[in-house]
């Protein structure tokens, strides 16, 4: 009767375990888990994934192995009140030899495509790829569109990529506070030392890569590509990197090779030309407050300052303030511009004591840079 | 001892040398390896307790999306302090206060080799304890993580950096990391020099290397590692401490610092560090799978060696920890494999133990539940462990959850079981008393269910794309279920523990009287009366083979195997002369020195902190401590 207790209790762990690992190795995840690993989207995903598809079944097995030989030998062995000791067994040499040598071999067997994954991995994408600058600051990250296609373009907390075409990023992490030098011929050459001053972040888009770790003082390479077009994939921060670590989100956007043309050479045109009212009034009060930091191509006051992400076309965004915030929710916005640290803690952008009407006027300017 | 020899003039006959072995005041002055080891296990037990409820406050927090149970500022303070309370004042201690108490027990010796640097030990470690969390109370406690990476902790952003006196923009609180944990170093260094000579120097008459206990065996790798890799953190440490405090240029890369080397050395003691943590309970186990299965432990030679290849092998796979940090394929490549290579002798250990259990008579008592629930969940930890080794997809798994539900599997399904295991085990031993069974086994069914509760889940989340160290996630990330469960699963292994005080408490007085030997056990420690006398035997054991004990009591070649009489201390006749035997042994004299050696550490610590005074007069009263203890006689006539 205990013992059958104890069966019972065993089983249901057993069972509970795989249920739980049931779930994890679920086929179509998509929508339901939209950050999950198990579920990729992309070539450079999948090759990671099908590694966790080869061990998983082998690591479920030898589970299944060891926890069914305690079940069976705290049923079979019990103490059923025998008085003799049972025989005084020391050891098998055969047995023990065996044991050694079989999770060795298993283990020499996934080792080869271990390291055949990891050095696939670490092949540079290559001139061909389309060539992005990420960096990443505290707490939101930037990305630089390089080279003649590229024309300049910047954005924050999202990142446009077409599909079915590598995308090589060459990541740095720099000091949230100090602007960063705009020289794109050598875009790491002329930093100040104090640029340097940023902390570790890891670049994490579950569904097309695994992570990368982007330290202060280094530059990583990165591959990513995407199959799939029309697609927005979260990605986060993975690296603990202070106060609003949770808050440092982002999101991949993918485009068919034509679209993302057109996107980038829509986003490469100066914004906010032409406006009246109200939004006038924004243009001028970010002029008056915000270039400081940050730069709208197409301002008149633009003097091209890089420490708070570039605005230009702010309203073609989704998500604003490291990816956490709805773009098209004007009241979080306003929120945001009154005191940006009471809605997202550790954010580096001061409260300016900006009065209602300046704030309404604001929010009105930056949804107009479509 | 009769003969003493004549007292050296000295500077220690200005204090009344204490006397007292027992009553309240004696606590603070002992030196007996068993009062060291329970006060050890008391103090280990209450840091526990405190990382235990810093933990549920995070669960709380994390119950559901978008909580504002706790602030950004106070999660990341709580987490670095679980982390670093659990690993440095209470797991890792507590397997300290195991080896304490046992370690000269079990290899029948009378004391450790130095009983004073075993007090001080345990002083500074306490007082290391004592000083990191006043932190909290002095404008807040560290939190960039226990891991402590650069840059991030040598540029802080705490408010509190100017209150201390440091350039604001300094962080003041993980000044507090660095010098508790270099005082904590210190006790821990000080454990494994006096382990180590004890093992190899005191040891039975006939208790050769390959006859000592298993337990004893991973006490020895455990301390091996202590000594080695205790000095690469406390470099790293003293390090930080110049790169925050002094503007060195060490780990920040804006002065030419290199926040990589930081993750080399922290990872480099690191991973040592976990074996440090897990060592204790694999030795555990393996005194305990064979008291209860009525066998000898299956494979003694290959489970000891084992344990010594995992000491070696745990210095080589230090950069697992930095697969993401871009090291480049070919040491990616290397450290994949040497990863993958530490399983081998981890599952022969494993294999080993179901071969003890294997055609035994298992006792299903509270310890024996423990070590096979151990056996089980640590399993899981070892083969979430090879995943990680696969580094492809370790580029998915790490920062995430997963990491977490992997450690913990390892370090609580393993280390924290292993320890409750042996804690039932002993606890006739120290007190004379029985534990309460059914209390244990309701102990014991709450923390199996509630620790898998809690940490099966994070598994999932993991690989459905939870980072570690957020204080927060957003809704609509299909976490809130298993995020849930987990916080449930806390609260159950809470109420756990909740069971096991109160099981302590009441045993502790109310328990039923043990007996010498309740668990028909195989090691020396049972041989000797429950609790042992001060002087551990009366008559000092002569080993003449593995388990001779058991095989004194069981005469091996007599058919009808009649229990033989339990031959040296315990009742019996031997009893009758107790006191004589008492008198005839001489046992060292309690001392203050260690105490006010001890006590000088932290104030110079402080003194780092708020004003150079401070550090000349803890290093006056620290001084003064280590003279009037060598100037002291270990022992002086009665």
């Amino acid at each position: 009767m205990r013992a059958r207790r104890r069966l019972v209790g065993w089983g249901l762990l057993l069972g509970a375990v795989l249920v739980v690992s049931g779930c994890a190795i679920g086929g179509d995840t998509a929508g339901e888990f939209p950050q999950s690993a198990l579920d990729p989207q992309g070539p450079i995903a999948r090759s990671q994934d099908r590694l966790w598809d080869l061990v998983f079944p082998i690591a479920v097995g030898v589970f299944i192995l060891v926890q069914g030989a305690i079940i069976v030998a705290v049923v079979r062995f019990r103490d059923r009140g025998q008085t003799d000791p049972p025989k005084q067994v020391a050891g098998n040499t055969r047995l023990e030899l065996i044991w050694t040598a079989i999770p060795a071999l298993v283990l020499a067997v996934i080792a080869v495509p271990t390291i055949g994954g990891i050095f696939a991995l670490a092949e540079d994408p290559g001139e061909e790829a389309l060539q992005v600058r990420v960096i990443g600051k505290q707490f939101w990250w930037e990305f630089q569109y390089l080279g003649d296609e590229g024309q300049g373009v910047v954005t924050a907390n999202e990142l446009h990529i077409p599909v079915d075409r590598p995308v090589r990023l060459q990541m740095e992490s720099l000091s949230p506070a100090i602007p960063d030098s705009y020289d794109e011929a050598d875009p790491t050459g002329s930093r100040s030392d104090q640029s340097l001053a940023g902390v570790i972040h890891s670049f994490w888009v579950p569904s097309l890569a695994g992570k990368q770790d982007v330290i202060p003082g280094y530059e990583r390479i990165m591959r990513l590509e995407a199959e799939e077009p029309g697609q927005r994939y979260p990605g986060q921060c993975a690296e603990f990197c202070g106060l609003a670590h949770a808050e440092m989100r982002f999101e991949v956007v993918t485009h068919t090779t034509e679209d993302f043309d057109g996107w980038l050479a829509a986003q490469s045109q100066p914004a906010g030309t032409d406006l009246e009212g109200l939004a006038a009034e924004g243009q001028e009060l970010f002029g008056v407050h915000c270039v400081a930091c940050h730069v709208i191509e197409g301002h008149p006051e633009n003097n091209d300052q890089r420490v708070g992400p570039n605005l230009t076309h702010f309203a073609s965004r989704e998500v604003f303030a490291g990816g956490i915030f709805d773009n098209d929710d004007d009241e979080t916005l306003a929120a945001w511009l009154r005191n940006p640290s009471e809605i997202k803690p550790g954010a580096q952008m001061p409260d300016l004591g900006l009065p209602d009407d300046q704030v309404d006027a604001l929010v009105e300017y930056l949804q107009t840079l479509e | 001892m009769t003969t003493t020899q004549e007292q050296p003039t000295t500077g220690g006959s200005a204090f009344r040398r204490p006397k007292a072995t027992t009553g309240f005041g004696s606590w603070f002055t002992t030196i007996d390896h068993k009062k060291i080891g329970i006060l050890y296990f008391a103090t280990a037990f209450l840091f526990f307790s405190l990382g235990g409820i810093e933990a549920l406050l995070l669960r709380t927090q994390l119950s559901s999306p978008d909580m504002a149970f706790l602030t950004r500022d106070q999660y990341n303070q709580l987490f670095t302090m679980h982390g670093l309370t659990m690993i440095f004042f209470g797991v890792m201690p507590l397997g300290s206060a195991a080896f304490n108490y046992l370690l000269p027990l079990m290899i029948g010796a009378r004391d450790v080799a130095f009983p004073r640097l075993n007090a001080l030990s345990y002083w500074v470690f306490l007082f290391a304890g004592i000083f990191l969390y006043s932190s909290v109370l002095l404008g807040g406690a560290p939190d960039g993580g226990w891991f402590a990476y650069a840059p991030l902790n040598v540029l802080g952003g705490d408010p509190l950096g100017e209150t201390l006196g440091f350039a604001s923009e300094q962080s003041a609180r993980m000044m507090f990391y660095s010098l508790g944990l270099q005082l904590a170093g210190i006790a821990s260094l000080a454990s494994a020099v006096n382990f180590i000579v004890t093992i190899l120097n005191m040891r039975a008459p006939g208790m050769t290397l390959m006859r000592m206990p298993v337990f004893i065996w991973m006490t020895l790798v455990t301390s091996v590692l202590m000594l080695f890799a205790m000095p690469v953190i406390g470099v790293a440490l003293w390090q930080l401490m110049f790169d925050i405090g002094y503007g060195a240029n060490f780990f920040n890369p804006a002065l030419g610092g290199d926040p990589v080397l930081w993750q080399h050395m922290f990872w480099l003691f690191g991973h040592p560090e976990v074996y440090i943590i897990i060592l204790p309970a694999f030795g555990i186990i393996s005194e305990v799978l064979p008291v209860f299965s009525r066998k000898p432990l299956f494979g003694y030679t290959a489970i000891v060696f084992s344990g010594i290849a995992i000491g070696f092998m745990g210095w080589g796979v230090w950069a697992h920890h930095m697969f993401a940090v871009g090291l480049g394929p070919v040491a990616n490549a290397a450290f994949a494999l040497s990863t993958m290579f530490i399983a081998v002798p981890t599952g022969i250990k494993i294999f080993n133990w179901l071969g003890t259990m294997w055609g035994g008579q298992i006792r299903f008592r509270t310890p024996m539940l423990f070590a096979i629930g151990m056996v089980a969940m640590f399993t899981i930890g070892g083969l979430s462990g090879v995943t990680h080794a696969i580094v492809p997809h370790n580029y998915q798994q790490t920062d995430t959850y997963y990491v977490v539900a992997h450690f913990h599997y390892v370090m609580f399904g393993g280390a924290v079981f292993g320890l409750m295991a042996g804690f039932y085990y002993w606890f006739p031993k120290v007190k004379g008393r029985m534990m309460d069974e059914r209390l244990g086994k309701l102990h014991f069914w709450l923390m199996l269910v509630g620790f898998n509760l809690a940490f099966g889940p994070m598994h999932v989340l993991g690989l459905q794309g939870m980072p570690r160290r957020v204080a927060t996630y957003p809704d609509g990330m299909g976490w809130n279920l298993w995020n849930l469960v987990a916080t449930v699963g806390g609260y159950m292994i809470a109420l756990g523990f909740l069971v096991f005080v109160i099981n302590v408490l009441k045993s502790r007085k109310g328990g039923l009287p043990a007996g010498d030997d309740p668990w028909d056990a195989r090691t020396l420690e049972w041989s000797t009366t429950s609790p042992p006398p001060v002087h551990n035997f009366n008559e000092v054991p002569v080993v003449r083979t593995r388990d001779d004990f058991w095989n004194r009591k069981y005469a091996s070649g007599d058919p009808s195997r009649t229990p033989l009489r339990v031959p040296s201390g315990g009742s019996g006749e031997a009893g009758a002369d107790a006191g004589d035997v008492a008198h005839d042994i001489h046992m060292p004299d309690p001392s203050y020195y260690p105490l006010v050696a001890a006590f000088g550490m932290p104030i110079m610590a402080y003194g780092v902190l708020f004003t150079p005074i401070l550090i000349a007069v803890g290093g006056v009263i620290t001084i003064a401590g280590l003279f009037g203890w060598a100037l002291e006689p270990s022992a002086e006539e009665h």
